[in-house]
């Protein structure tokens, strides 16, 4: 098997907010169809770090390189980096004025300009795929919690992004809504998209993910395979952090 | 001074054609005033969160000069001030003045609408990757533009009764024709009450129409 391709390559990356340091040297790599959870306690960095990937951030300091390419926000249009890049936020950010099915299909239509017939078609059988096809023409506010992160995974995959960015996808739901948007971020991670997500789940971290990232204080503490870093941490502050919270 | 309730009805119904064709004006002029002032306010309310200082500064100097001086004097500026540069009616003084004078409260009620739509809608936008004009045009505006319903309406129904005072510059709205008619007959009392009829009447429907258009845009609730 030839080694995967590089997705993502992140070089001593530094992200400031005013005087607070968040992110120090950070050096990161996503293979393709890799599945990287990040862990940490709140304030380690590692949503800033996510949204550093699609530039909702902007780096101090560093290199990040999407496929292959550096992008330079100054010059380069940000807005092609995060149509291959989808993100998926903690308090779903749907569009309340558009209906579910609308929701999907804006950016297609309005971005890639793609005919609103072929649009709705994608979108149905992406909302097939999270299992809200009977949903299409809701609004927002008639979904659960549940539902409408899965909206907005299908919002995001709706743009045929190559990587996907979840961040707390699940942090916002009530306990017995976890499980739905779980599934469906498995079902993705079989198919084979690459992603890389921020999470308190440590039970899907150690069943779905390939590599596991523990960030502390703005730095990477210690990454590795899910068994290797749960059962056998070779930091001290990972092992502290890992006791805290399983 | 008393009121003579049947005098106001026969003034009431043998001034309906006066009138009306007066009410016609007020509302020509409320309409096409607030129309543009909806365009200004925009305008100014994109200046203001820019983020870019020298066009905060425009706007927030166009924001101090409207609140800060009367309606009167704005109305008389534009009619003094534009018949001067060019041929332009006391209609067009008066609706313009009118909208540059609305315009400042639109502004500042659409940056408050704006701003308060979460930055989460924002981020979605941009991180499906739309532009910004993109963003702001299909994502922010049009939930920014319901919040600000109940205030515009409100905004209008103010700018309704502030066009009584194109009056001065001798327009025959509803205003112009309550003082005519209370010169000509000497009985002032009585063709103010006729004009406070009318306006509350425009007031009325102006104000049913602000609330159907609420409960249309509501449909997403």
């Amino acid at each position: 098997m030839s080694e995967a391709r590089e997705m993502i390559r992140v070089e001593k990356l530094n992200k400031s907010f005013g005087d607070l340091h968040v992110l120090k040297d950070i050096d990161f790599t996503v293979k393709e169809s890799e599945v990287v959870v990040l862990i940490g306690a709140s304030g380690s960095g590692k949503s800033t770090l996510l949204r550093c990937l699609n530039y909702l951030e902007l780096k101090n300091d560093g290199k990040i390189i999407i496929e292959g390419k550096e992008t330079d926000p100054k010059r380069d249009d940000l807005n092609k980096v995060r149509q291959k890049v989808g993100m998926v936020f903690q308090h779903f950010n749907l569009f309340p004025h558009k209906t579910v099915l609308e929701n999907v299909i804006e950016a297609p239509t309005q971005v890639k300009k793609i005919k609103k017939s072929q649009a709705i078609e994608e979108a149905k059988s992406l909302l097939n795929k999270v299992g809200l096809a009977d949903k299409a023409d809701d609004y927002p506010s008639r979904l659960s919690g549940g539902q409408k992160q899965r909206v907005a995974i299908a919002r995001a995959l709706a743009m045929k992004p190559d990587i996907m960015l979840f961040d707390e996808p699940t942090s916002a739901l009530d306990p017995e809504l976890v499980g739905e948007v779980l599934a469906t971020m498995k079902e993705l991670a079989k198919e084979g998209m690459t992603m890389v997500v921020v999470t308190h789940e440590m039970g899907f971290a150690r069943e779905v993910a390939d590599k596991v990232v523990y960030m502390h204080d703005g730095r990477i503490v210690e990454e590795g395979e899910p068994n290797q870093l749960f059962d056998h941490p070779q930091e001290q502050r990972t092992q502290e952090f890992l006791s805290s919270i399983l | 001074m008393y009121l003579n309730i049947i005098k106001f009805g026969e003034a009431l119904i043998e001034s309906r054609s006066l009138f009306a064709e007066a009410a016609w004006l007020t509302l020509k002029l409320t309409a096409i005033s607030i129309f543009i002032a909806i365009f200004i306010g925009l305008f100014f309310a994109l200046l203001k969160i820019s983020n870019i200082k020298v066009l905060e500064w425009i706007a927030n100097f166009y924001i101090f000069i409207v609140r800060g001086t009367p309606l009167i004097v704005q109305i008389f500026v534009f009619y003094y001030g534009l018949t001067e540069i060019a041929m332009i009616s006391g209609f067009w003084s008066a609706t313009l003045g009118l909208a540059f004078h609305n315009g400042a409260y639109i502004a500042e009620i659409f940056r408050g609408s704006i701003q308060s739509i979460g930055k989460g809608q924002n981020e979605a936008g941009r991180s499906l990757g739309m532009n910004r004009s993109q963003t702001m045009k299909r994502i922010i505006l049009p939930q920014a533009f319901r919040r600000a319903l109940p205030p515009l309406g409100n905004q209008f129904i103010i700018g309704l009764k502030d066009s009584s005072l194109a009056a001065f510059i001798g327009l025959t709205e509803i205003f112009g024709a309550a003082t005519t008619m209370g010169a000509n007959t000497f009985d002032y009392m009585t063709w103010l009450l006729v004009s406070a009829v009318y306006y509350l009447i425009l007031v009325f429907l102006l104000t049913l129409l602000v609330s159907f258009v609420e409960k249309k845009m509501a449909a997403s609730d």
